[in-house]
């Protein structure tokens, strides 16, 4: 207890310890609760069996119920907790129940059946995470497919977000030529106008191109982002142009200054729009929505949120897929936390 | 020994193949791109570096944009603009049209004046929220404090979720049976129905998002906090300044900026909220949560006779009002570098 109080006080210096500490660490204790708690919560539920997850009111941990295999019984039974008549406890096996009474025996001693009302015994559980639920929603929701949609989509557009971005990011910031500022300002200017208001012609263009379900109309169309282009560029203009006139002095051609100079000095802008755009592909849900109406070519996002809809009361499943498509996304933010929070911080888009 | 070397060679060969590979590609481009080169001359490649990214914007950003128009001027039922009809203004007569503005009930199209109101009231309350609530969470985080890198991924951790999944986190938690039920039972209330009842739908809605993206505007925030210069603090606790003081005569005011651009963002994303609401409510109960860009989708996707003509006038006025929020966000911002 002195060491925690010692840890608290340490972080005044000098002082004892001050009460706006004392506020600043509750406040940040309940944001984890507030923040991770929810997350938490439908992890654990994700272990639950089915019987389990729409029991009420919840338990925090996943249980199951203990089972016995008793010689002249194909299955195994669920054990319960009975207290007999002469007041002793005992842990019984169910062999089956008939209304309020459940038909016990001892595993010890099959021979004799006990009976036993329902409010006079409570099953045996112990703590269990089982992976039924996993393993049952995958099959049937066809996780597989949905699973390699995204990760195509999300892989094959940030590399074409990259190699168009930075080559256009390319042209603007290092050439003076026609045309350079009537570019730049139309693409800035449509930053003011999401996809959510151009929902139905972008539909028509999609159609008329022949790429209704297909995963180039979810990789395509946004590949050509103005906020990529822009934050490529502002990083780009810090290269000196020194190294571009030098390397043409040698007789190098404009694409080897590209691909042999540009981007390598651009790797740190090159990084964060890689991070940017693997996160707004993998939760994209709008477009995608929009394009693809074939669940065979659904992404993670959409096909998790038809399942909801047409299996309503399957929790059991759907928290185990919810589980399943949160999971790349936490372990990549693990590993690059710091890169992405500062990365967001000094670019100020998300 | 042996499994260490053959390992490392099978590595050195995968290396030397995918080099090979990535060499192969590289000097095809080189060879493309140089010929190219001698054809147009050195002035013609910047418009080859511009052109895919202008070919994909202009087919699918800008060309849908200035088709937009065609759609909220015509009529009909038909999906191709060649076959439907001019009708002027019709689809914005019809939007705008009430007897009485507050009473959604009066208007020729209720429903879009619904969003209007849930969209208003949402946007009101969620950007308030927002910006309390990343203020604070900055100001605290701003404070000599251990693990600060910690704390700040905590409260950020939730903006990188999809909005699918933030909304069946929080329908697993609110749903009958679910955490909060227990809670409450535990403590000897009774369940509420918060997903049934339109105001808690509403109130939820509103707590969502803001658990949602409140990470990203500390993140902001913080920035700000960071960039005001320590010396002042220093000078006013010489003053004799208490806590109170300090904070609203120096962090406050040298604030500004960052918050008015956090108020801004808020607002723009407010207005556009979908995703999370539709798989959290899908608009309901009723349409208490059915807010402008869901409107937009079921008037031109969703609903059995696809009215585009509708959707296309209700975007064209939400971009409007989007505009115009930008334009807002822009002053702010060279406000902002202004004073810095």
């Amino acid at each position: 207890m002195s060491r925690i109080m010692e840890f608290f006080t340490r972080t005044r210096g000098t002082d004892k310890l001050h009460f706006t500490d004392m506020v600043t660490y509750i406040y940040l204790s309940l944001g984890v609760i507030v923040m991770f708690g929810p997350v938490l919560w439908l992890v654990l539920s994700s272990f639950k069996t089915s019987a389990e997850v729409v029991k009420f009111p919840p338990r925090l941990l996943p249980y199951r119920q203990e089972t016995v295999v008793v010689e002249g019984y194909e299955e195994a039974l669920p054990l319960y907790t009975v207290t007999l008549e002469d007041g002793t406890v005992a842990q019984l096996a169910q062999i089956r129940r008939i209304g309020l009474e459940r038909q016990l025996i001892d595993p010890a001693n099959p021979e004799e059946i006990i009976k036993a009302r329902l409010e006079e015994s409570e099953p045996v559980e112990s703590v269990s995470f089982n992976l039924d639920n996993f393993v049952e929603g995958v099959e049937s929701f066809n996780f597989a497919r949905y699973l390699r949609n995204s990760v195509v989509v999300t892989v094959f557009a940030t590399l074409l977000t990259l190699l168009v971005n930075s080559m256009a990011a390319f042209a603007l910031s290092k050439y003076q030529f026609r045309g350079r500022t009537a570019i730049f300002l139309v693409m800035i200017s449509t930053l003011m106008v999401p996809l959510s208001v151009v929902l139905v012609p972008v539909f028509l263009v999609i159609t008329k191109v022949g790429w209704n379900n297909n995963l180039l109309g979810v990789i395509v169309p946004g590949a050509a982002t103005p906020t990529g282009m822009f934050l490529l560029r502002q990083y780009m203009l810090t290269i000196p142009d020194e190294l571009l006139d030098a390397a043409r002095i040698d007789g190098a051609s404009e694409w080897r200054i590209y691909s042999q100079i540009i981007l390598p000095l651009s790797r740190p802008a090159l990084a964060v729009l890689t991070i940017f755009s693997v996160m707004w592909r993998w939760n994209d849900f709008l477009w995608p929505l929009i394009v693809l109406s074939r669940s065979e070519m659904f992404t993670l996002q959409v096909g998790l949120n038809s399942f909801q809809g047409e299996l309503n009361v399957q929790w059991h499943l759907i928290l185990a897929m919810t589980v399943l498509t949160l999971l790349p996304i936490t372990i990549v933010f693990g590993f690059l936390q710091k890169n992405i929070t500062t990365g967001i911080a000094t670019t100020g888009m998300k | 020994m042996t499994v260490q070397a053959s390992g490392k060679s099978i590595k050195d060969v995968f290396d030397q193949i995918s080099t090979a590979i990535l060499n192969f590609f590289v000097s095809i481009l080189d060879w493309i791109f140089g010929t190219l080169q001698r054809w147009i001359g050195i002035g013609g490649m910047p418009y080859v570096f511009v052109l895919p990214n202008l070919l994909i914007f202009g087919i699918f950003i800008l060309f849908p944009m200035l088709l937009n128009f065609v759609y909220a001027f015509t009529g009909g039922i038909d999906f191709f603009p060649d076959q439907r009809p001019f009708v002027g203004t019709a689809n914005f007569e019809q939007l705008l049209t009430c007897e009485s503005f507050l009473d959604p009930n009066t208007c020729r199209e209720d429903l879009f004046w619904r969003a209007i109101f849930n969209t208003a009231g949402y946007v009101v309350f969620q950007v308030a929220l927002m910006v309390v609530a990343s203020l604070v969470t900055a100001v605290v985080l701003n404070r000599k404090i251990k693990a600060r890198g910690f704390f700040r991924s905590v409260y950020f951790y939730p903006v990188l979720l999809s909005p699918i999944v933030v909304a069946l986190i929080w329908k697993w938690v609110l749903q009958e049976n679910g955490l909060f039920n227990g809670i409450l039972v535990a403590l000897g209330s009774d369940k509420i129905p918060f997903l049934v009842d339109a105001q808690w739908a509403r109130f939820w809605v509103v707590v969502i998002s803001v658990w949602a993206f409140m990470g990203f505007y500390t993140l902001i925030l913080l920035a700000g906090l960071q960039a005001i210069p320590a010396d002042l603090y220093e000078a006013a606790s010489i003053d004799g300044a208490n806590n109170w003081n300090t904070f609203f005569k120096i962090t406050l005011p040298l604030l500004m900026p960052s918050m008015v651009v956090v108020l801004v963002l808020s607002l723009i994303r407010a207005v556009q909220i979908f995703d999370v609401v539709f798989a959290f409510t899908g608009g309901g109960p009723g349409t208490a949560t059915l807010y402008l860009v869901q409107y937009i989708y079921s008037k031109g996707f969703a609903s059995p006779s696809r009215q585009f003509g509708l959707a296309a006038a209700a975007s064209l006025i939400m971009a409007g009002v989007l505009i115009v929020l930008t334009l807002v966000q822009q002053a702010a911002r060279g406000e902002e570098e202004g004073v810095r």
